[in-house]
């Protein structure tokens, strides 16, 4: 579904991504730690389109297509989704609204009519009891004024509106009591499917015991310098970082 | 070498007042005949206002008036079935509607309404016949005469306008929607005065919508006088729609009495040269006034709302929104005086002034102006000149919302801050939907109005 292929990136000049390569297939979830400043949100960023990040070097394939040449909402229409680790408030503009426009752009990126509006609210509700987010934050404008655990709710509701083929979780777990932990967690396992597929992007091992990686990768210094399975994060848990920073 | 002698904007002006001042009082009523004299001579001392003057220092008023424009001192004679040329119903508002123009009343039926309710509204000088009780008690006793030099000149040549009374203790459910049309195969000036007066604890709703129906420049120089009375609540609203060869210089005057509130929205959709005096009164303790204001331009068009409120008295709550987004190389000011004088104790007043620039010509000017004189107060303000949200932005593209279609719900979502305000609901909705189709850059103009105004 994804192939990264000795991808590199900079920002201002300064080159944060080193040469990444990661392959991603349907069904899989993948789990990418690493200390602070390692680079992780870089790559979801890149993936996502940010354009204050230049691509040097390497390729990303993504169902067939190069990603890279993609806009980013062409990204998100071919079935990319990032839910952001600080998500945007956005004043004014309603959560129906914005998500309206967002459906129905999706949808005529694939050639579908619009949703009626009373099909399009139905929608809404169900998506809304399956992430467990209140009911009255869909009637507000864009995150304004939501707490840290609601905005990443947001993010898990617009991941079910959009029901994206690849999803990438930058760091959706800072910031959330155990309970909001657990609610977010249990709306991305509802949401898996055989053909879609998750990068999890944490420092903690403590999401990962909610959402099972296949996959755990170790980025650090810009570089994937350890990939194993899910047995890789305990390790971390146990050891902290310092024995990658160290070069074992 | 000839020799020319330049007759300024002035002279002309007062000429033109003396050659055709038979005309203007014949077709006029003798209460605003009254005014005129004094108001001509502090024309003649004030003039038009000049660059100097501060308050006009983004906004060039002289060559304005420099143009040809005709200028009729009786209603011209236009043969047309306002009902075949012009619907401008909102929606389930189900509104009493009142119509002028070319700053003539033009009278459905009767030239003066009174309902059952006691509520009066029509033509301003059949008023100033038929109830002149009221009308000289409260005609040009709100406006500025002696500091605004558009205003003494609208005194003396303002013929008609629309006039409006809600009796004591009247609540007006259905707002009354006035609207102003400009219609003409030349050029033309038209100078009008509108006269709304509320009495004790009523509660009324106007809507003001401002239509050109033909393409020939326009300027109109129009008062508006309000008198609020204790404990009454009026809801005023102001939509300018206007083509690009349109210049408005639009005056409104507010007068609130004891506990009384006033919400007054002035949405400048469209517009060549637009210039909006908002004066707001707070004359006696217990008043609320909240003035908003919304503004979208574009190309050469040109904005400048200055308004000011004066809390005469203690105890009184003024908020101010005024949001713009100017596009191309538009350019707007805004100026938001705010005086608290002396024993205006307890004071609260708020203000701020948004804008969006959406390219690097597009220019715009602002300056808040507290004065205050008490020490007892709650006051702030705030004034912002920015460029679109760009992470807001990418976070709609990674939505897989276009780009475009990202900047205008951000645009949209900006305005609407100052639409929400409109308490009345199909209003708000309809003003929704028209800043949408502005914003889209489609005529902005009500759907079953078969006229392309702008």
């Amino acid at each position: 579904m994804l192939t990264i292929k000795n991808l590199h990136a900079s920002i201002n000049g300064k080159e944060i991504l080193k040469g990444i390569n990661l392959e991603i297939k349907e069904g899989e979830v993948h789990a990418i730690m690493g200390p602070n400043g390692s680079g992780k949100s870089t790559l979801a960023a890149v993936l996502a389109g940010r354009e204050i990040f230049e691509v040097t070097h390497g390729e990303i394939l993504f169902n067939g297509k190069n990603l890279l040449d993609l806009s980013p909402e062409d990204r998100s229409r071919e079935g990319l989704f990032l839910s952001f680790q600080y998500p945007i408030e956005i004043p004014g503009v309603s959560m129906v609204n914005f998500m309206k426009a967002a459906v129905n752009e999706q949808r005529k990126y694939r050639g579908v009519e619009p949703l009626s509006a009373s099909d399009f609210l139905k929608m809404m509700r169900e998506k809304k009891e399956l992430v467990e987010i209140d009911s009255a934050l869909t009637n507000r404008s864009v995150n304004e004024g939501f707490s840290g655990g609601e905005k990443k709710k947001n993010e898990i509701f617009q991941m079910a509106m959009l029901e994206p083929k690849l999803s990438i979780l930058d760091e959706t777990d800072s910031g959330l009591d155990i309970d909001a932990l657990r609610i977010v967690a249990n709306g991305v396992n509802k949401l898996k499917r055989p053909e879609n597929a998750s990068i999890v992007i944490t420092h903690y091992q403590r999401l990962l015991d909610y959402i099972v990686p296949d996959f755990v990768h170790i980025l650090y210094n810009g570089k994937i310098v350890k990939s194993a399975g899910k047995e890789l994060a305990l390790e971390l848990e146990e050891k902290g970082y310092d024995w990658i920073k160290n070069g074992e | 070498m000839s020799k020319t002698t330049t007759i300024s904007v002035k002279e002309e002006l007062v000429d033109l007042y003396l050659s055709n001042l038979d005309l203007i009082t014949d077709n006029s009523a003798p209460i605003l005949n009254s005014e005129r004299q004094a108001a001509i001579e502090n024309f003649n001392l004030l003039g038009l206002p000049d660059v100097k003057n501060e308050k006009y220092k983004y906004s060039k008023i002289e060559p304005l008036f420099t143009q040809d424009f005709e200028k009729y001192f009786a209603p011209k004679n236009i043969t047309f079935k306002v009902d075949d040329i012009f619907r401008c119903d909102i929606p389930e508002i189900g509104t009493e509607l009142a119509l002028i123009l070319n700053g003539f009343y033009l009278p459905k039926g009767n030239k003066i309404n009174k309902l059952d309710n006691g509520m009066i509204y029509g033509s301003l000088s059949e008023a100033a016949i038929k109830y002149p009780e009221i009308v000289s008690k409260h005609y040009n006793t709100v406006a500025d005469n002696t500091g605004e030099g558009l205003v003494a000149l609208n005194t003396a040549f303002v013929q008609d306008g629309i006039f409006i009374y809600v009796p004591k203790g009247v609540e007006i459910d259905r707002p009354l929607q006035i609207i102003n049309l400009l219609m003409s195969d030349e050029n033309l000036l038209v100078q009008y005065r509108n006269l709304i007066i509320l009495e004790e604890s009523s509660k009324a709703s106007v809507v003001v919508c401002d239509h050109t129906l033909s393409a020939q420049k326009f300027l109109s120089n129009v008062v508006t006088e309000i008198v609020v009375k204790p404990n009454a609540t009026l809801d005023f609203v102001k939509m300018q729609n206007e083509h690009n060869d349109c210049t408005q210089l639009s005056h409104v005057y507010i007068k609130q009495q004891k506990d009384s509130t006033v919400t007054t929205n002035t949405i400048s959709l469209h517009g060549g040269f637009i210039r909006n005096n908002l004066n707001a009164l707070l004359d006696d303790e217990g008043c609320e006034n909240n003035s908003y204001g919304l503004y979208l331009t574009d190309r050469t068009q040109h904005i400048d709302n200055y308004s000011f409120i004066d809390h005469a008295k203690p105890h009184c709550i003024s908020s101010e929104l005024f949001k713009g987004i100017l596009d191309d190389q538009a350019t707007g000011a805004f100026n938001g005086r705010i005086l608290v004088r002396k024993d205006a104790q307890q004071t609260q007043a708020f203000q701020a002034n948004n804008n969006l620039l959406l390219t690097a010509d597009a220019k715009m000017n602002t300056k808040p102006q507290l004065e205050i004189y008490a020490d007892d107060v709650k006051c702030s303000h705030g004034a912002t000149v920015g460029q679109l949200d760009m992470e807001a932005k990418f976070y709609m593209q990674t939505r897989g919302i276009g780009e475009k279609e990202a900047k205008l719900l951000l645009m949209f979502g900006f305005a609407h801050e100052v639409v929400k305000k409109i308490s009345i609901d199909p209003l708000r909705d309809r003003i929704d939907d028209l800043v949408n189709k502005r914003l889209r850059g489609e005529l902005s103009r009500c759907h079953n109005c078969p006229m392309h105004c702008c």
